[in-house]
């Protein structure tokens, strides 16, 4: 009887999780792009925090912190950060509910999952554009 | 969580931090983000209410016992959420344990600090 054991051996392909360096390579479907970008929202936040909390305290002590305030964040720079946040807000907030709601067993089919991630995009972009209008001075 | 001592037959390889609490995580992550989702829905209504704002109209939100409450309600919520997330995002990226440790530790410290600051921010309205 033969051995097969001559034979090379066929390498298999190894499937590990994906690492933070191949995010870029991969083409990921809507609703990955809607789990990383949750991922990177919040982490913004999260060290957006201080600033947010200064920015808070500031507009609630006094009518003169509150013109200070308002002096900050009136320059462009300030305005470039307070739009990203305003959008890492957004999106962290439309992009959890469609969360909670996938938790509740809704919606959990591939074809609906695809929609309701693009329907993240489809509010929280629009509601973006409305928070750049807003902060630069549209109305 | 009580570390094992080697004789105790569990093992010197315990793993001293990860994902045990899961449960209690996932549940505790969605509890807080409805919390957020209310607090920032009455916020919307009563900006919104409010008209153009100036230091007046919007300090006067906070002014009523039971914004402050819900507000800071939502600020510790928002600490607690935040602290899961992070918490994830170490466990996800940062393996060794004694770097993990730290980021973990750093991070917890910095939201209690955070959770301090809102209390005096919101009472001194």
């Amino acid at each position: 009887m033969s051995t097969p054991a001559a034979a090379p051996r066929k390498v298999r392909p190894e499937f590990r999780n994906i690492h933070v360096t191949q995010i870029v390579q991969y083409r990921m479907p809507p609703a990955a792009m809607v789990s990383i970008m949750h991922r990177i929202s919040g982490a913004a936040l999260f060290l957006a925090l201080p600033f947010l909390l200064w920015m808070f305290d500031l507009s609630l002590i006094s009518e003169g912190t509150f013109e200070r305030m308002a002096l900050a964040a009136s320059g462009w720079f300030v305005k470039i950060v307070l739009l990203f946040l305003a959008w890492a807000f957004l999106h962290h907030l439309v992009a959890g509910i469609r969360y909670l709601i996938l938790d509740l067993h809704v919606g959990l089919e591939l074809p609906t999952a695809r929609k309701s991630a693009l329907a993240v995009y489809a509010i929280s972009l629009p509601l973006t554009l409305l928070a750049a209008l807003k902060l630069f001075g549209a109305f | 969580m009580p570390l094992a001592a080697p004789s105790a037959g569990i093992g010197t390889k315990r793993l001293v931090v990860g994902a045990h609490f899961g449960v209690g995580s996932f549940l505790l992550q969605r509890l807080t983000a409805l919390i957020l989702v209310v607090f920032f829905a009455v916020l919307g209504v009563r900006l919104l209410v409010a008209g153009p704002l100036d230091y007046v109209a919007w300090a006067s939100i906070f002014v009523p016992i039971w914004m402050k409450v819900l507000t800071l309600v939502a600020m510790f919520a928002l600490l607690y959420h935040a602290w899961i997330g992070v918490k994830d995002i170490w466990m996800d990226y940062v393996k060794p344990v004694w770097m993990r440790l730290t980021l973990q530790t750093l991070t917890a410290l910095w939201l209690l600090a955070c959770a301090v600051w809102s209390v005096q921010i919101l009472w001194r309205v």
